[in-house]
Protein backbone atom coordinates (compact mmCIF):
# COMPACT_ATOMS: atom_id res chain seq x y z
CA UNK A 1 0.00 0.00 0.00
CA UNK A 2 1.93 3.32 -1.20
CA UNK A 3 2.48 5.48 2.12
CA UNK A 4 0.02 8.25 0.72
CA UNK A 5 -2.98 6.42 1.07
CA UNK A 6 -2.25 5.80 4.58
CA UNK A 7 -3.54 9.21 5.62
CA UNK A 8 -6.60 8.92 3.93
CA UNK A 9 -8.22 9.21 7.30
CA UNK A 10 -6.61 12.08 7.84
CA UNK A 11 -7.15 14.18 5.04
CA UNK A 12 -10.91 12.63 5.54
CA UNK A 13 -10.69 14.28 9.63
CA UNK A 14 -9.15 17.50 8.16
CA UNK A 15 -11.40 18.38 5.51
CA UNK A 16 -14.65 17.65 8.11
CA UNK A 17 -13.04 19.74 10.25
CA UNK A 18 -12.24 22.80 7.96
CA UNK A 19 -16.17 22.63 6.89
CA UNK A 20 -16.88 22.36 10.39
CA UNK A 21 -18.97 19.63 10.21
CA UNK A 22 -19.30 16.75 13.46
CA UNK A 23 -17.63 13.65 13.21
CA UNK A 24 -21.36 12.13 14.28
CA UNK A 25 -23.32 14.34 11.59
CA UNK A 26 -20.66 13.46 8.88
CA UNK A 27 -21.21 9.50 9.69
CA UNK A 28 -25.04 10.12 9.62
CA UNK A 29 -24.81 10.97 5.79
CA UNK A 30 -22.59 8.54 4.70
CA UNK A 31 -25.01 5.42 6.94
CA UNK A 32 -22.18 4.66 9.52
CA UNK A 33 -21.78 4.64 12.57
CA UNK A 34 -19.04 7.75 14.61
CA UNK A 35 -17.27 5.11 15.96
CA UNK A 36 -16.23 3.56 12.59
CA UNK A 37 -15.49 6.79 11.15
CA UNK A 38 -13.37 7.65 14.20
CA UNK A 39 -11.56 4.50 13.51
CA UNK A 40 -11.19 5.58 9.62
CA UNK A 41 -10.20 9.05 10.54
CA UNK A 42 -7.10 7.86 12.50
CA UNK A 43 -5.97 5.48 9.73
CA UNK A 44 -6.78 2.49 11.80
CA UNK A 45 -9.49 1.42 8.89
CA UNK A 46 -8.88 1.31 5.54
CA UNK A 47 -11.36 2.83 3.14
CA UNK A 48 -12.29 2.44 0.05
CA UNK A 49 -15.39 1.63 -2.63
CA UNK A 50 -18.78 2.94 -2.39
CA UNK A 51 -18.06 4.66 1.33
CA UNK A 52 -15.36 6.67 -0.18
CA UNK A 53 -17.33 8.66 -3.06
CA UNK A 54 -19.78 9.00 -0.62
CA UNK A 55 -17.45 10.24 2.00
CA UNK A 56 -16.09 12.68 -0.81
CA UNK A 57 -19.51 13.84 -1.74
CA UNK A 58 -20.36 14.58 1.49
CA UNK A 59 -17.33 16.62 1.75
CA UNK A 60 -17.36 18.01 -1.21
CA UNK A 61 -13.72 17.08 -2.59
CA UNK A 62 -12.52 14.66 -5.12
CA UNK A 63 -11.72 11.50 -3.67
CA UNK A 64 -8.21 11.11 -5.22
CA UNK A 65 -7.68 14.57 -3.15
CA UNK A 66 -8.15 12.26 0.07
CA UNK A 67 -6.62 9.56 -1.44
CA UNK A 68 -3.25 10.55 -2.85
CA UNK A 69 -3.15 14.29 -1.38
CA UNK A 70 -2.32 17.41 -3.14
CA UNK A 71 1.15 17.94 -3.89
CA UNK A 72 1.81 20.81 -1.45
CA UNK A 73 4.35 22.66 -4.03
CA UNK A 74 2.04 22.50 -6.93
CA UNK A 75 -0.49 23.66 -4.84
CA UNK A 76 1.72 27.01 -3.51
CA UNK A 77 2.55 27.17 -6.94
CA UNK A 78 -0.98 27.94 -8.26
CA UNK A 79 -1.78 30.24 -5.31
CA UNK A 80 1.03 32.41 -6.51
CA UNK A 81 -0.13 31.93 -10.08
CA UNK A 82 -3.88 32.91 -8.78
CA UNK A 83 -2.68 36.04 -6.68
CA UNK A 84 -2.07 37.57 -9.80
CA UNK A 85 -5.27 37.20 -11.76
CA UNK A 86 -8.89 38.37 -9.97
CA UNK A 87 -10.72 35.47 -11.44
CA UNK A 88 -8.54 32.76 -10.56
CA UNK A 89 -8.95 34.92 -6.80
CA UNK A 90 -12.38 33.90 -6.97
CA UNK A 91 -12.20 30.27 -7.22
CA UNK A 92 -9.01 30.11 -4.61
CA UNK A 93 -10.89 27.69 -2.85
CA UNK A 94 -11.84 25.17 -5.21
CA UNK A 95 -7.92 25.27 -5.97
CA UNK A 96 -7.80 21.42 -4.66
CA UNK A 97 -10.52 19.97 -6.28
CA UNK A 98 -8.85 21.58 -9.53
CA UNK A 99 -5.38 20.12 -8.96
CA UNK A 100 -7.15 17.00 -7.84
CA UNK A 101 -9.31 16.88 -10.89
CA UNK A 102 -7.17 17.86 -13.54
CA UNK A 103 -3.29 17.23 -12.15
CA UNK A 104 -1.83 17.73 -15.99
CA UNK A 105 -3.38 20.98 -16.41
CA UNK A 106 -2.55 22.47 -12.91
CA UNK A 107 1.02 20.84 -13.74
CA UNK A 108 1.02 22.77 -17.02
CA UNK A 109 -0.31 25.91 -15.46
CA UNK A 110 2.11 25.92 -12.22
CA UNK A 111 5.38 25.19 -14.64
CA UNK A 112 4.05 28.15 -17.11
CA UNK A 113 3.46 30.58 -14.40
CA UNK A 114 6.99 29.37 -12.72
CA UNK A 115 8.34 30.41 -16.16
CA UNK A 116 6.73 33.56 -16.45
CA UNK A 117 8.51 34.43 -13.26
CA UNK A 118 11.31 33.08 -14.55
CA UNK A 119 11.35 35.31 -17.88
CA UNK A 120 10.00 38.21 -15.91
CA UNK A 121 13.56 38.34 -13.72
CA UNK A 122 15.47 37.80 -16.98
CA UNK A 123 13.81 41.05 -18.09
CA UNK A 124 14.61 43.16 -15.34
CA UNK A 125 18.22 41.55 -15.05
CA UNK A 126 18.59 43.01 -18.80
CA UNK A 127 16.74 46.25 -18.29
CA UNK A 128 18.98 46.87 -14.82
CA UNK A 129 21.46 45.92 -17.13
CA UNK A 130 20.76 48.95 -19.65
CA UNK A 131 20.27 51.26 -17.06
CA UNK A 132 23.46 50.76 -14.88
CA UNK A 133 25.70 49.02 -17.05
CA UNK A 134 28.70 51.44 -17.16
CA UNK A 135 30.05 50.25 -20.13
CA UNK A 136 27.08 50.40 -22.37
CA UNK A 137 26.20 53.83 -20.84
CA UNK A 138 30.32 54.93 -22.04
CA UNK A 139 30.24 52.93 -25.52
CA UNK A 140 27.14 54.86 -26.41
CA UNK A 141 28.49 58.46 -25.21
CA UNK A 142 31.96 58.00 -27.29
CA UNK A 143 29.85 56.74 -30.22
CA UNK A 144 27.21 59.80 -29.95
CA UNK A 145 30.41 62.12 -28.88
CA UNK A 146 32.05 60.72 -32.49
CA UNK A 147 29.01 60.90 -34.31
CA UNK A 148 28.53 64.81 -33.16
CA UNK A 149 31.82 65.40 -33.72
CA UNK A 150 31.46 63.94 -37.31
CA UNK A 151 28.09 65.59 -38.20
CA UNK A 152 29.63 68.99 -37.50
CA UNK A 153 32.50 68.94 -39.25
CA UNK A 154 30.85 67.44 -42.19
CA UNK A 155 28.77 70.41 -42.52
CA UNK A 156 31.13 72.50 -42.50
CA UNK A 157 32.67 71.07 -45.84
CA UNK A 158 29.66 70.44 -47.22
CA UNK A 159 28.23 73.86 -46.75
CA UNK A 160 30.94 76.38 -46.62
CA UNK A 161 31.85 77.86 -49.98
CA UNK A 162 35.23 79.74 -49.27
CA UNK A 163 36.78 77.39 -47.05
CA UNK A 164 40.17 78.20 -46.54
CA UNK A 165 42.77 75.15 -47.48
CA UNK A 166 44.13 74.59 -44.38
CA UNK A 167 41.09 74.41 -42.65
CA UNK A 168 39.59 72.20 -45.15
CA UNK A 169 42.64 69.68 -44.33
CA UNK A 170 42.38 70.39 -41.06
CA UNK A 171 38.78 68.88 -40.82
CA UNK A 172 39.29 66.32 -43.49
CA UNK A 173 41.84 64.58 -41.14
CA UNK A 174 39.35 65.27 -37.95
CA UNK A 175 36.45 63.24 -40.41
CA UNK A 176 39.41 60.36 -41.09
CA UNK A 177 39.82 60.21 -37.11
CA UNK A 178 36.60 60.59 -35.81
CA UNK A 179 35.07 57.99 -37.95
CA UNK A 180 37.97 55.32 -37.31
CA UNK A 181 37.08 56.11 -33.64
CA UNK A 182 33.31 55.83 -34.36
CA UNK A 183 34.22 52.72 -36.62
CA UNK A 184 35.71 50.52 -33.22
CA UNK A 185 33.41 52.04 -30.56
CA UNK A 186 30.18 50.81 -32.77
CA UNK A 187 31.95 47.34 -33.09
CA UNK A 188 32.60 47.56 -29.61
CA UNK A 189 29.30 48.21 -28.93
CA UNK A 190 27.97 45.66 -31.27
CA UNK A 191 30.19 42.65 -29.80
CA UNK A 192 28.83 43.71 -26.38
CA UNK A 193 25.53 43.52 -27.26
CA UNK A 194 25.91 40.11 -29.26
CA UNK A 195 27.70 38.69 -25.51
CA UNK A 196 24.65 39.70 -23.67
CA UNK A 197 22.25 38.55 -26.16
CA UNK A 198 23.88 34.92 -26.04
CA UNK A 199 23.43 35.19 -22.29
CA UNK A 200 19.55 36.18 -22.53
CA UNK A 201 18.99 33.89 -25.17
CA UNK A 202 19.22 30.78 -22.60
CA UNK A 203 17.29 32.69 -20.20
CA UNK A 204 18.47 31.16 -16.90
CA UNK A 205 19.35 32.59 -13.62
CA UNK A 206 22.69 31.98 -12.33
CA UNK A 207 20.92 30.26 -9.01
CA UNK A 208 18.98 28.15 -11.09
CA UNK A 209 22.05 26.69 -12.95
CA UNK A 210 23.89 25.75 -9.56
CA UNK A 211 20.57 24.59 -8.35
CA UNK A 212 20.36 22.29 -11.41
CA UNK A 213 23.46 21.07 -11.22
CA UNK A 214 23.19 20.11 -7.55
CA UNK A 215 19.75 18.55 -7.88
CA UNK A 216 21.24 16.51 -10.73
CA UNK A 217 23.79 14.75 -8.23
CA UNK A 218 21.63 14.98 -5.24
CA UNK A 219 23.24 17.69 -3.28
CA UNK A 220 26.06 15.32 -2.84
CA UNK A 221 29.55 16.03 -5.06
CA UNK A 222 31.13 12.50 -4.93
CA UNK A 223 34.12 13.85 -6.52
CA UNK A 224 34.56 16.66 -4.16
CA UNK A 225 34.28 13.80 -1.27
CA UNK A 226 37.49 11.92 -2.62
CA UNK A 227 38.72 14.67 -4.26
CA UNK A 228 39.21 12.48 -7.21
CA UNK A 229 38.28 15.85 -9.36
CA UNK A 230 39.10 19.91 -8.62
CA UNK A 231 36.66 22.05 -8.72
CA UNK A 232 37.05 23.87 -12.45
CA UNK A 233 37.23 20.32 -13.50
CA UNK A 234 33.50 18.89 -12.51
CA UNK A 235 32.64 22.87 -13.39
CA UNK A 236 34.31 22.76 -17.04
CA UNK A 237 32.38 19.42 -17.73
CA UNK A 238 28.92 20.74 -16.11
CA UNK A 239 26.03 21.06 -18.81
CA UNK A 240 24.12 23.12 -16.42
CA UNK A 241 26.76 25.81 -15.41
CA UNK A 242 25.97 27.75 -18.89
CA UNK A 243 26.64 31.32 -17.79
CA UNK A 244 29.49 32.95 -16.37
CA UNK A 245 27.69 34.15 -13.22
CA UNK A 246 26.46 30.70 -13.27
CA UNK A 247 30.25 28.93 -13.21
CA UNK A 248 30.92 31.97 -10.25
CA UNK A 249 28.07 30.95 -8.43
CA UNK A 250 29.56 27.52 -8.42
CA UNK A 251 32.96 27.73 -8.51
CA UNK A 252 32.36 29.48 -4.85
CA UNK A 253 29.91 27.01 -3.57
CA UNK A 254 32.10 24.11 -4.69
CA UNK A 255 35.02 25.48 -3.20
CA UNK A 256 33.55 25.87 -0.25
CA UNK A 257 32.12 22.08 -0.49
CA UNK A 258 35.71 20.86 -0.93
CA UNK A 259 36.90 22.85 2.59
CA UNK A 260 33.71 21.49 4.41
CA UNK A 261 34.34 17.96 3.46
CA UNK A 262 38.26 18.17 4.19
CA UNK A 263 37.10 19.65 7.80
CA UNK A 264 34.42 16.86 8.15
CA UNK A 265 35.24 13.89 5.90
CA UNK A 266 32.22 11.77 5.14
CA UNK A 267 33.33 8.18 6.86
CA UNK A 268 33.59 9.93 10.33
CA UNK A 269 30.53 11.83 10.05
CA UNK A 270 28.55 8.80 9.16
CA UNK A 271 29.86 7.07 11.87
CA UNK A 272 28.68 9.80 13.96
CA UNK A 273 25.25 10.42 12.49
CA UNK A 274 24.64 6.68 12.99
CA UNK A 275 25.64 6.76 16.87
CA UNK A 276 24.27 10.49 17.73
CA UNK A 277 21.41 10.62 14.40
CA UNK A 278 20.51 13.99 13.11
CA UNK A 279 21.77 16.26 15.83
CA UNK A 280 23.70 19.28 14.16
CA UNK A 281 24.41 19.82 17.80
CA UNK A 282 25.79 16.91 19.03
CA UNK A 283 27.52 16.38 15.89
CA UNK A 284 29.21 20.30 16.18
CA UNK A 285 30.23 19.51 19.44
CA UNK A 286 31.99 16.10 18.71
CA UNK A 287 33.77 17.22 15.65
CA UNK A 288 34.80 20.77 17.53
CA UNK A 289 33.36 22.87 14.77
CA UNK A 290 31.09 25.35 13.31
CA UNK A 291 27.77 24.03 13.29
CA UNK A 292 26.87 26.00 9.71
CA UNK A 293 29.57 23.39 8.41
CA UNK A 294 27.73 20.58 10.16
CA UNK A 295 24.55 22.23 8.71
CA UNK A 296 26.15 22.13 5.13
CA UNK A 297 27.46 18.40 5.50
CA UNK A 298 24.27 16.98 6.45
CA UNK A 299 22.54 18.40 3.80
CA UNK A 300 25.04 17.09 1.42
CA UNK A 301 24.94 13.25 2.44
CA UNK A 302 24.66 11.03 -0.18
CA UNK A 303 20.80 10.45 -0.31
CA UNK A 304 20.10 6.82 1.45
CA UNK A 305 22.87 7.60 4.01
CA UNK A 306 20.49 10.39 6.05
CA UNK A 307 17.29 8.31 6.25
CA UNK A 308 15.28 11.49 6.01
CA UNK A 309 14.88 14.43 3.58
CA UNK A 310 17.29 17.08 4.67
CA UNK A 311 16.89 20.82 3.89
CA UNK A 312 19.11 23.49 4.18
CA UNK A 313 18.27 27.38 3.36
CA UNK A 314 21.12 30.50 3.41
CA UNK A 315 20.51 33.69 3.54
CA UNK A 316 22.90 36.75 3.57
CA UNK A 317 22.73 39.98 5.63
CA UNK A 318 20.29 41.16 3.44
CA UNK A 319 17.96 38.13 4.42
CA UNK A 320 18.27 37.26 0.37
CA UNK A 321 18.15 33.39 0.11
CA UNK A 322 21.66 32.34 -1.61
CA UNK A 323 21.01 28.82 -1.34
CA UNK A 324 18.16 26.64 -0.90
CA UNK A 325 18.30 22.81 -0.64
CA UNK A 326 14.19 21.60 -0.80
CA UNK A 327 12.20 19.11 0.85
CA UNK A 328 9.30 17.72 0.19
CA UNK A 329 6.14 19.72 1.54
CA UNK A 330 8.28 22.87 2.81
CA UNK A 331 7.81 25.09 -0.13
CA UNK A 332 10.33 27.75 -0.45
CA UNK A 333 9.56 31.06 -1.95
CA UNK A 334 10.78 30.65 -5.99
CA UNK A 335 11.82 34.96 -5.77
CA UNK A 336 11.44 37.59 -3.19
CA UNK A 337 11.57 37.20 0.07
CA UNK A 338 10.35 34.15 2.60
CA UNK A 339 8.48 34.38 5.55
CA UNK A 340 9.86 36.59 7.99
CA UNK A 341 9.01 34.38 11.34
CA UNK A 342 11.60 31.52 9.59
CA UNK A 343 14.16 31.14 12.36
CA UNK A 344 16.21 31.35 10.00
CA UNK A 345 15.71 35.34 10.17
CA UNK A 346 15.90 35.17 14.02
CA UNK A 347 19.20 34.04 13.84
CA UNK A 348 20.20 36.61 11.96
CA UNK A 349 19.32 39.01 14.88
CA UNK A 350 20.97 36.97 17.05
CA UNK A 351 24.73 36.08 15.53
CA UNK A 352 26.27 32.74 16.87
CA UNK A 353 23.43 32.07 18.90
CA UNK A 354 21.91 28.54 17.80
CA UNK A 355 18.34 28.29 17.51
CA UNK A 356 16.17 25.25 17.29
CA UNK A 357 12.61 25.74 16.60
CA UNK A 358 9.80 22.71 15.97
CA UNK A 359 7.96 24.62 12.94
CA UNK A 360 4.59 24.12 11.62
CA UNK A 361 4.18 25.58 7.94
CA UNK A 362 1.15 26.74 7.38
CA UNK A 363 -0.76 24.52 4.78
CA UNK A 364 -3.69 22.16 4.60
CA UNK A 365 -2.41 20.38 6.50
CA UNK A 366 -0.13 22.69 8.14
CA UNK A 367 3.43 20.17 8.33
CA UNK A 368 5.66 20.13 11.14
CA UNK A 369 9.38 20.31 11.02
CA UNK A 370 12.37 20.52 13.20
CA UNK A 371 14.66 23.34 12.18
CA UNK A 372 18.30 24.28 13.24
CA UNK A 373 19.40 27.90 12.78
CA UNK A 374 22.79 30.03 13.18
CA UNK A 375 24.04 32.87 12.33
CA UNK A 376 27.96 32.94 12.01
CA UNK A 377 30.40 35.81 10.31
CA UNK A 378 31.85 34.83 6.51
CA UNK A 379 34.35 37.20 5.31
CA UNK A 380 36.69 37.30 7.71
CA UNK A 381 38.48 40.86 8.10
CA UNK A 382 39.23 41.11 11.33
CA UNK A 383 38.64 43.88 13.64
CA UNK A 384 38.67 46.02 9.90
CA UNK A 385 35.27 45.40 8.97
CA UNK A 386 32.88 45.11 7.38
CA UNK A 387 31.18 42.84 9.24
CA UNK A 388 29.58 39.83 6.70
CA UNK A 389 26.82 37.80 8.34
CA UNK A 390 25.22 34.55 6.75
CA UNK A 391 22.87 32.64 8.32
CA UNK A 392 21.77 29.00 7.82
CA UNK A 393 19.08 26.79 8.45
CA UNK A 394 18.74 23.25 8.31
CA UNK A 395 15.04 21.81 8.09
CA UNK A 396 14.59 18.10 8.80
CA UNK A 397 11.40 16.36 9.88
CA UNK A 398 9.29 17.28 12.81
CA UNK A 399 8.30 15.93 15.83
CA UNK A 400 4.90 13.83 16.22
CA UNK A 401 2.40 16.28 16.73
CA UNK A 402 0.90 16.25 19.71
CA UNK A 403 4.98 16.66 21.29
CA UNK A 404 4.93 20.08 21.93
CA UNK A 405 3.98 23.87 20.56
CA UNK A 406 5.43 24.53 17.44
CA UNK A 407 6.06 28.18 16.05
CA UNK A 408 3.50 28.77 13.52
CA UNK A 409 5.42 30.17 9.93
CA UNK A 410 4.10 30.10 6.64
CA UNK A 411 6.05 29.94 3.20
CA UNK A 412 5.85 34.30 2.02
CA UNK A 413 3.00 36.59 2.70
CA UNK A 414 1.67 36.29 -0.36
CA UNK A 415 0.42 32.60 -0.12
CA UNK A 416 0.17 32.49 3.82
CA UNK A 417 -3.45 31.99 5.06
CA UNK A 418 -2.20 33.08 8.36
CA UNK A 419 -5.04 35.54 8.85
CA UNK A 420 -3.51 37.06 12.32
CA UNK A 421 0.18 36.84 11.47
CA UNK A 422 1.67 39.41 13.62
CA UNK A 423 4.73 39.80 11.14
CA UNK A 424 2.48 39.75 7.31
CA UNK A 425 3.38 42.22 5.46
CA UNK A 426 1.61 42.03 2.41
CA UNK A 427 -2.20 40.57 2.34
CA UNK A 428 -2.63 36.95 1.59
CA UNK A 429 -4.11 36.06 -1.43
CA UNK A 430 -5.81 33.08 0.27
CA UNK A 431 -7.69 35.47 2.52
CA UNK A 432 -11.08 34.76 0.81
CA UNK A 433 -10.04 31.42 -0.03
CA UNK A 434 -10.04 29.90 3.03
CA UNK B 1 24.67 92.55 -25.74
CA UNK B 2 28.32 91.01 -26.37
CA UNK B 3 29.35 88.33 -28.97
CA UNK B 4 31.64 86.61 -26.53
CA UNK B 5 31.33 82.88 -26.04
CA UNK B 6 32.91 79.97 -23.80
CA UNK B 7 32.84 76.67 -24.89
CA UNK B 8 32.74 73.88 -21.81
CA UNK B 9 33.44 70.82 -23.65
CA UNK B 10 36.07 68.40 -23.78
CA UNK B 11 35.93 66.62 -27.45
CA UNK B 12 38.46 68.19 -29.38
CA UNK B 13 37.05 68.01 -32.68
CA UNK B 14 33.46 69.19 -31.68
CA UNK B 15 35.15 72.03 -29.69
CA UNK B 16 37.09 72.86 -33.26
CA UNK B 17 33.56 72.84 -35.54
CA UNK B 18 31.75 74.60 -32.97
CA UNK B 19 34.39 77.31 -33.14
CA UNK B 20 34.87 77.54 -36.61
CA UNK B 21 30.61 77.61 -37.15
CA UNK B 22 30.59 80.54 -34.58
CA UNK B 23 33.71 82.46 -35.29
CA UNK B 24 32.53 82.50 -38.57
CA UNK B 25 29.10 84.25 -37.21
CA UNK B 26 30.90 86.77 -35.70
CA UNK B 27 31.10 85.33 -32.41
CA UNK B 28 34.51 85.53 -30.00
CA UNK B 29 34.60 81.77 -28.95
CA UNK B 30 36.82 80.95 -26.05
CA UNK B 31 37.14 77.26 -24.69
CA UNK B 32 37.65 75.30 -21.50
CA UNK B 33 37.72 71.70 -20.92
CA UNK B 34 37.74 70.60 -17.88
CA UNK B 35 34.79 70.34 -15.15
CA UNK B 36 36.79 71.00 -11.82
CA UNK B 37 37.93 74.47 -12.80
CA UNK B 38 34.86 75.63 -15.14
CA UNK B 39 33.38 78.08 -13.20
CA UNK B 40 36.59 79.64 -12.67
CA UNK B 41 36.50 79.52 -16.40
CA UNK B 42 33.30 81.37 -16.50
CA UNK B 43 34.14 83.90 -13.66
CA UNK B 44 37.16 84.98 -15.57
CA UNK B 45 35.75 84.68 -19.67
CA UNK B 46 32.86 86.71 -18.06
CA UNK B 47 30.96 85.68 -21.37
CA UNK B 48 27.53 86.71 -23.11
CA UNK B 49 26.33 83.31 -23.80
CA UNK B 50 27.77 79.17 -22.01
CA UNK B 51 27.67 76.49 -24.10
CA UNK B 52 28.03 73.50 -21.25
CA UNK B 53 28.68 70.04 -21.81
CA UNK B 54 27.13 67.66 -19.25
CA UNK B 55 29.87 64.64 -19.60
CA UNK B 56 32.82 66.02 -18.75
CA UNK B 57 35.91 65.39 -16.58
CA UNK B 58 35.92 66.15 -12.87
CA UNK B 59 32.56 67.63 -12.94
CA UNK B 60 29.38 66.81 -14.39
CA UNK B 61 28.13 69.51 -16.34
CA UNK B 62 24.70 69.73 -14.05
CA UNK B 63 26.93 70.77 -10.65
CA UNK B 64 28.42 73.32 -13.01
CA UNK B 65 25.34 74.91 -14.00
CA UNK B 66 24.22 74.63 -10.40
CA UNK B 67 27.44 76.61 -9.15
CA UNK B 68 26.86 78.98 -11.76
CA UNK B 69 23.24 79.77 -10.76
CA UNK B 70 24.23 79.68 -7.23
CA UNK B 71 26.46 83.19 -8.44
CA UNK B 72 24.30 86.10 -7.77
CA UNK B 73 26.22 87.29 -10.96
CA UNK B 74 26.15 84.88 -12.95
CA UNK B 75 22.30 84.37 -12.31
CA UNK B 76 20.93 85.77 -15.34
CA UNK B 77 23.75 84.25 -18.04
CA UNK B 78 22.27 82.21 -20.52
CA UNK B 79 23.34 78.99 -20.25
CA UNK B 80 22.87 76.44 -23.89
CA UNK B 81 23.40 72.78 -21.97
CA UNK B 82 24.62 70.60 -24.38
CA UNK B 83 24.05 66.34 -23.86
CA UNK B 84 25.09 63.21 -25.55
CA UNK B 85 22.11 61.33 -23.73
CA UNK B 86 18.91 62.93 -24.87
CA UNK B 87 17.11 60.75 -22.46
CA UNK B 88 13.79 63.22 -20.72
CA UNK B 89 15.36 62.60 -17.32
CA UNK B 90 18.57 65.02 -18.55
CA UNK B 91 15.86 67.49 -19.95
CA UNK B 92 14.65 67.52 -16.58
CA UNK B 93 17.10 67.82 -15.29
CA UNK B 94 18.81 70.47 -17.24
CA UNK B 95 15.53 72.67 -16.80
CA UNK B 96 15.05 72.23 -12.85
CA UNK B 97 18.56 73.54 -12.63
CA UNK B 98 18.68 76.49 -14.78
CA UNK B 99 19.83 75.85 -17.99
CA UNK B 100 18.31 78.54 -20.52
CA UNK B 101 18.33 75.86 -22.93
CA UNK B 102 19.12 71.98 -23.76
CA UNK B 103 20.26 70.46 -26.88
CA UNK B 104 21.04 66.88 -27.65
CA UNK B 105 24.15 65.40 -29.32
CA UNK B 106 24.32 64.95 -32.59
CA UNK B 107 23.22 68.20 -33.77
CA UNK B 108 23.03 70.20 -36.94
CA UNK B 109 25.16 73.58 -37.64
CA UNK B 110 22.53 75.40 -38.41
CA UNK B 111 20.14 74.87 -34.63
CA UNK B 112 23.66 75.71 -33.06
CA UNK B 113 23.88 78.75 -34.73
CA UNK B 114 20.39 79.10 -34.34
CA UNK B 115 20.24 78.57 -30.21
CA UNK B 116 23.16 81.05 -29.66
CA UNK B 117 22.01 83.61 -31.82
CA UNK B 118 17.99 83.38 -29.87
CA UNK B 119 19.85 83.07 -26.64
CA UNK B 120 22.04 86.26 -26.85
CA UNK B 121 19.83 88.28 -28.23
CA UNK B 122 18.39 91.22 -25.54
Amino acid sequence: MPRSSTMTGTRIRERRLMLGLKQSDLARTVGISASYLNLIEHNRRRIGGKLLVDIGRALDIETSVLTEGVDSALLGALRDAAAQHVAARADLSRIEEFSGRFPGWAKLLAERHRRVAELERVVEMLSDRLTHDPFLSASLHEVLSTVTAIRSTAAILAETDDLDPDWQARFHRNLRDDSRRLAEGAQALVGYLDDSADVAGRQSLPQEELEDFLTARDHHVAELEDGTAPVDTLIAGADELVTASGRDLARRYLARYAEDAARLPLAPLLRQVVRLGLDPGALAQHFGLDPAIVFRRLAALPGASAGVNVGLVICDGSGTLTFRKRVAGFALPRFGAACPLWPLYQALSRPMAPIRTTVDLAGRPARRFMTYAICTPVAGNGFDGPQVLESSMLILPGPPEDAAPAQPIGTSCRICPRADCPARREASILADGL
Amino acid sequence: MGRNVLLIEDEPNIIEAIRFILSRDGWHVQTHSEGTSALDAVQRARPDLVILDVMLPGRSGFDILRDIRACAELAALPVLMLTAKGQSRDRAMAESLGASRFMTKPFSNADMLAAVRELAAP
